[in-house]
């Protein structure tokens, strides 16, 4: 991470240059220069992009293959940051096109950090892709049977890629331009309608904001390279199959992803669509006045008036199944928190709710139960906002569910679904524990001091069967207001005999000289490798970190999300002000009281912060303990797996 | 929601004796000239609870009041009138149609409960803390006004009745204790254990049991089929499951634990314990959990009470006496207007168009005046309700009183603080104060009465 951070920082300020001036002011510079920069880099990718057996290949008529591997590349990263241009230019003139697509490519290249998250996206998607190799090498062989001009330009891209002179480059464009000339004026009406519905089915799926990758097949930059020569040369039928099949091919998957992708985060401070949501909502919720100015994106209620209004419509809920209802209050109460306990509770609703489901005549048990499924979970948003390991799990749900073989009866699909759930809640939570666990004992030492934040329910169970396991080694439970959390915690390890000592956060730095390791939990890991956890878990990191003290992370893999989050305002959630104003057991401490009368007084409860990856030194998963730098490996490596296990 | 609705109706309630009669059994009693039984019924329905259980005590009475609702409601709510014999209890009633009872949770509602506490949210705190039973507790009336107009001697007896000593935790959520002031002799029996379990224990008796309650299915016909001795919900069964919440027997052979086995079969055994503690863990425990968890690692038993507590700004009455008659039909054509259904004048009174008034008369606000009454002159009348098709002569003076339909009133006559019943004479120039007079009876010329029942002979 540290060794990549200088270049990307070199490099991401002229990614966007080029992205936007490149492609219209002059074509000749752009390409060449983002050329040459991008093929080294393009071959150090390979590995992962083309399989190798592919490249020899390349120099026969089928080039389109590696070709589309290449451009996919560049159209991934297209929406990044130089989409728009070339959009308007691909419908304008798809020739001029043809370098933004390669500026894409060498964007893509320089842009580690987003790397990870779109090759997941790209090998999610790899099975839509197959179909275009079969197509295309067979237009690219008519047409090179057709056409001279169009061959030679074809056979030279590989060598553009391999380091091309700028002198190719121009010629090339020269070429397309004249050939892209060519077709408009032997296109026929369906040719060009075929090619239109191409183009703006491209431009829609590039559209969804996807960094998905797979747009590739009928991605608008990839495309227009190739899609010139195709409809020149090859018959009108041909083509228009072609642009059926790409549609056929990529469409389903633009669908799947769009389910996959969580629909961009509201922003509380805008007002029409706060009011559109609340004229959505089930729970009646009266947005809080006094507001933290920085913290006003988020959403924050009255938090007195939601649970007696939720409660009195017990009954009117219809589509709301019992146990999801209950669960709901739960959150909604407070009665149920932390990431686990809270995911266990949603999926064991929906295992219910899936149990006492019955499709209605006439509808598709896939698309119906989804449905419910998503009206569910934003019963659950209005009760409380989603934790990030509820999204993973409410993600694996819908996807089991939309892959259930057709042929399953109703019963058979319940039960798979069901069993699924159960599964998840074995493998991803129970085992991945019981693994953390085992993992983490190996990390302390006899004599050992450590110090945990708040209470996680990882880390309790691993120093209790630390305990067990006859370690010696003493507990810091540091904690702060206003949940103290750490007390609870703090009484089953000293009713579990374990030598413990109880501070206030305030604390944290006399404290800190005695500690020898920090055991924390966390909400979830965010691909950069930053923790986000209970607010205070920062600054304890910290602390330990300008101590010398190793700070050691335990998270199940589930909670790991591909999100880049830098600071810990753009998103979290905001608790109840009232808390912090109380002090529960002093009536005499009420110097607060009546604080939302005032106009120049805000409280802030923040729920969350993140902690940068600099501050931890390890992160226990299940898959074993890693660095924060393997952070991004995992959720691509084993994100699919969330999917399918 | 899984939920079954029983509505106790009662039947000849001994404690509104004169006003009750064979033709008129108590859930039919008028409020505001509707039967009290269809403010329940109301207050279901807008709760989309529309499948009901009514049970009725005696079977003159179920065929009566199943008319009624059969005429009322025909095409709103899907209701079953069950006949229970007299003198069961409210207990006894739930034993005798035990075998219709299938959800999950039963609320069991009285069917003399003048409301707009929304029932949902008792089933919501029901279901959220898993109950056993969820009791509905409202703020006891305050006795202001009761004191002016109530009949001296009677209430006496039953006023301490009305109270409940309640026991809450400091969350106010779970019922630690409960007792009817009636039951109190001189001093209250607490349980060191519960005490001991929760530390802060409140004390109140400021709160009034609104007999509205959630039971868990399984729990109830336990409780039911073992003590065969139980006669009431409030005054056995609820005080029962309180008092045996941190040592519960109910439910060693209950259901929750079929539950459990059913799901260890389907998991490792260790997994399940697992998940149970993570689920345990995180949630703020209740006393009753703490409780259960115990000093030497053995597990007790124990189930939770919970209250759900009505905020002050509902209303939530009983009509169970016949002060709290006079009370209820007070406060629905008066503070609580909202529940009548009926749209108030610019006047802040109701009177039927096609009532005749006779010149200089007045009808004060928080009045009613029923379909066809016909008032004479000079007379007015104050915070009253009068019913249908009365006769109502010149000079006569009403004031905080129910006069319930075909009532004849000569000249002259005042009323004051009374309930006149159906198919009542008063002849000239009578005098009532605090009164309560029984169905057909005639009052002679010139009586004056002060706080007494005046009813026919039982034949």
């Amino acid at each position: 991470m540290e060794a990549r951070r200088p270049t990307r920082a070199v490099i991401d300020p002229k990614v966007r240059h080029v992205g936007f001036f490149a492609p219209p002011a002059n074509p000749l510079p752009g390409p060449n220069s983002t050329l040459l920069s991008g093929s080294p880099a393009g071959n150090s990718l390979s590995p992962v992009m083309i399989p190798p057996p592919r490249h020899p290949s390349d120099r026969s008529p089928a080039v389109p293959v590696p070709d589309t591997g290449l451009r996919r590349q560049g159209s991934d990263h297209v929406p990044v940051g130089s989409y728009n241009p070339s959009e308007s230019l691909l419908s304008s003139s798809p020739a001029a096109s043809s370098p933004s697509g390669r500026v894409g490519l060498a964007d893509g290249e320089f842009s580690e950090e987003s790397d990870g998250w779109y090759r997941y996206r790209r090998s999610g998607s790899g099975k839509y892709d197959l179909p275009l190799p079969d197509t295309t090498p067979e237009k690219a062989l008519d047409y090179s049977a057709k056409s001279s001009a169009a061959p030679v330009l074809e056979s030279k891209k590989p060598a553009h890629v391999s380091g091309k002179s700028g002198k190719a480059v121009v010629e090339e464009q020269n070429e397309l331009q004249s050939s892209s000339k060519r077709p408009k004026e032997k296109t026929t009406k369906a040719e060009r309608r075929a090619l239109q519905e191409a183009q703006r089915a491209a431009k829609a799926a590039a559209k969804e904001g996807n960094k998905s990758a797979a747009v590739s097949g009928g991605g608008p930059p990839s495309k227009p390279v190739k899609q010139p020569s195709i409809k020149k040369d090859a018959p009108p039928v041909s083509l228009s199959i072609a642009a059926s099949d790409k549609k056929g091919s990529d469409r389903p998957p633009e669908k799947e992803r769009k389910k996959d992708v969580p629909p961009p985060r509201m922003q509380f401070d805008d007002k029409s669509r706060v009011e559109k949501a609340k004229r959505r909502s089930v729970v009646h919720q009266t947005e809080a006045r006094n507001r933290v100015e920085l913290f006003r994106h988020l959403p924050q209620y009255e938090h007195g008036s939601q649970l007696p209004d939720l409660e009195s419509k017990f009954f009117q809920l219809d589509p709301v199944h019992p146990a999801v209802y209950k669960v709901g209050l739960q959150y909604l109460a407070g009665d149920i928190t932390g990431g686990n306990a809270r995911c266990i509770a949603m999926l064991r609703a929906f295992k219910e709710a899936i149990e006492d489901y019955s499709t209605p005549p006439e509808k598709n048990l896939a698309r119906d139960l989804t449905a419910k499924i998503s009206s569910y979970v934003s019963f659950f948003t209005e009760c409380r906002p989603l934790s990030i390991s509820m999204g993973n799990a409410i993600r694996f749900v819908k996807s089991r569910i939309a892959n259930l073989p057709l042929n399953l009866s109703e019963s058979e699909a319940k039960a798979a679904v069901c069993s699924d759930i159960e599964r998840f809640i074995n493998e991803k939570i129970i085992l991945a524990d019981n693994v953390i666990v085992r993992h983490a004992v190996t990390k302390i030492r006899d004599g050992d001091v450590l110090l945990t934040y708040g209470s996680s329910c990882v880390v309790e169970m691993f120093l209790l069967y630390a305990h067990e396991m006859g370690k010696q080694f003493r507990v810091v439970v540091v904690d702060s207001r206003p949940k103290l959390e750490g007390q609870a915690l703090l009484r089953r390890l000293v009713a579990n005999g374990l030598s413990c000592t109880y501070s206030h956060i305030n604390a944290i730095s006399y404290i800190m000289h005695e500690v020898t390791r920090v055991f924390l939990g966390a909400a979830s890991v965010l691909s950069n490798g930053t923790v986000y956890s209970r607010v205070g878990t920062a600054s304890v990191a910290m602390v330990a970190h300008a101590f010398r003290v190793p700070v050691i992370i335990c998270c199940e893999a589930y909670k790991f999300h591909e999100r880049v989050q830098l600071d810990s305002i753009c998103s979290n959630e905001l608790g109840d002000p009232d808390a912090i104003a109380k002090v529960p057991g002093r009536m005499d401490v009420n110097y607060l009281n009546n604080w939302s009368n005032k106009e120049n007084l805000q409280l802030l409860n923040l729920m969350y912060d993140a902690t940068p990856s600099d501050y931890i030194s390890m992160i226990i998963t299940d898959y074993g303990m890693i660095p924060t730098t393997s952070v991004p490996v995992i959720v691509r490596e084993y994100s699919r797996e969330h999917l399918f296990i | 929601m899984d939920f079954q609705v029983v509505v106790l109706a009662g039947g000849a309630s001994k404690n509104l004796i004169p006003l009750v009669s064979k033709e008129v059994p108590k859930p039919l009693l008028p409020v505001a000239n509707r039967p009290v039984l269809s403010y329940v019924l109301e207050l279901l329905e807008q709760s989309n609870l529309k499948d009901l259980i009514v049970v009725v005590e005696g079977q003159d009475a179920a065929v009566r009041v199943g008319g009624w609702i059969s005429g009322a409601y025909v095409g709103r709510l899907r209701v079953e009138v069950a006949a229970v014999p007299e003198d069961v209890g409210t207990a006894g009633a739930l034993r005798a149609i035990a075998h219709r009872l299938t959800a999950k949770d039963i609320m069991v509602v009285s069917g003399d409960l003048v409301s707009d506490v929304p029932p949902g949210a008792v089933a919501a705190a029901h279901r959220r803390h898993d109950a056993v039973v969820t009791a509905m507790l409202c703020s006891a009336p305050v006795s202001g006004p009761s004191e002016s107009g109530s009949s001296g001697g009677k209430d006496k007896t039953k006023k301490p009745g009305r109270y409940n000593i309640i026991g809450l935790d400091p969350t106010k959520q779970f019922l630690l204790y409960i007792a009817t002031g009636a039951e109190l002799e001189k001093d209250i029996r607490m349980q060191k254990s519960i005490l001991r379990a929760v530390g802060q224990m409140e004390i109140r008796a400021d709160l009034m049991d609104a007999h509205l309650y959630a039971f868990k299915r399984s729990v109830l016909q336990e409780v039911l089929d073992q003590k065969d001795t139980f006669q009431s919900l409030r005054q056995d069964v609820l005080p029962y499951l309180v008092r045996s919440q941190l040592k519960s027997e109910v439910l060693l052979n209950g259901a929750p634990q079929a539950e459990e086995n059913g799901n260890e079969k389907v998991n490792p055994l260790k997994n399940q314990v697992m998940l149970s503690q993570i689920l345990a863990n995180v949630s703020t425990p209740s006393f009753h959990e703490l409780y259960g968890l115990g000093t030497n690692g053995s597990t007790r038993r124990t189930h939770k009470c919970c209250v759900y507590i009505a905020s002050n700004s509902k209303y939530c009455m009983r009509l169970n006496s016949i002060q709290a008659f006079s009370d209820v039909n007070r406060d629905v054509i008066g503070e609580a207007s909202h529940l009548s259904g009926y749209s108030f004048s610019a006047q802040n009174n109701i009177i039927h168009p096609s009532a005749g008034l006779g010149s200089k008369t007045t009808v004060g606000p928080h009045c009613m005046l029923g379909e066809g009454s016909q008032m004479g002159d000079k007379c007015s009348v104050k915070r009253s309700v009068i019913g249908r098709h009365c006769r109502i002569g010149s000079n006569v003076k009403v004031a905080n009183s129910v006069i319930m339909n075909h009532v004849t009133i000569a000249d002259g006559c005042s009323i004051q603080g009374s309930v006149i019943c159906s198919n009542v004479q008063l002849q000239e120039r009578v005098v009532l104060k605090d009164c309560q007079v029984g169905a057909g009876f005639v009052v002679t010329a010139g009586s004056e009465c002060k706080g007494e029942a005046l009813a026919k002979k039982e034949k």
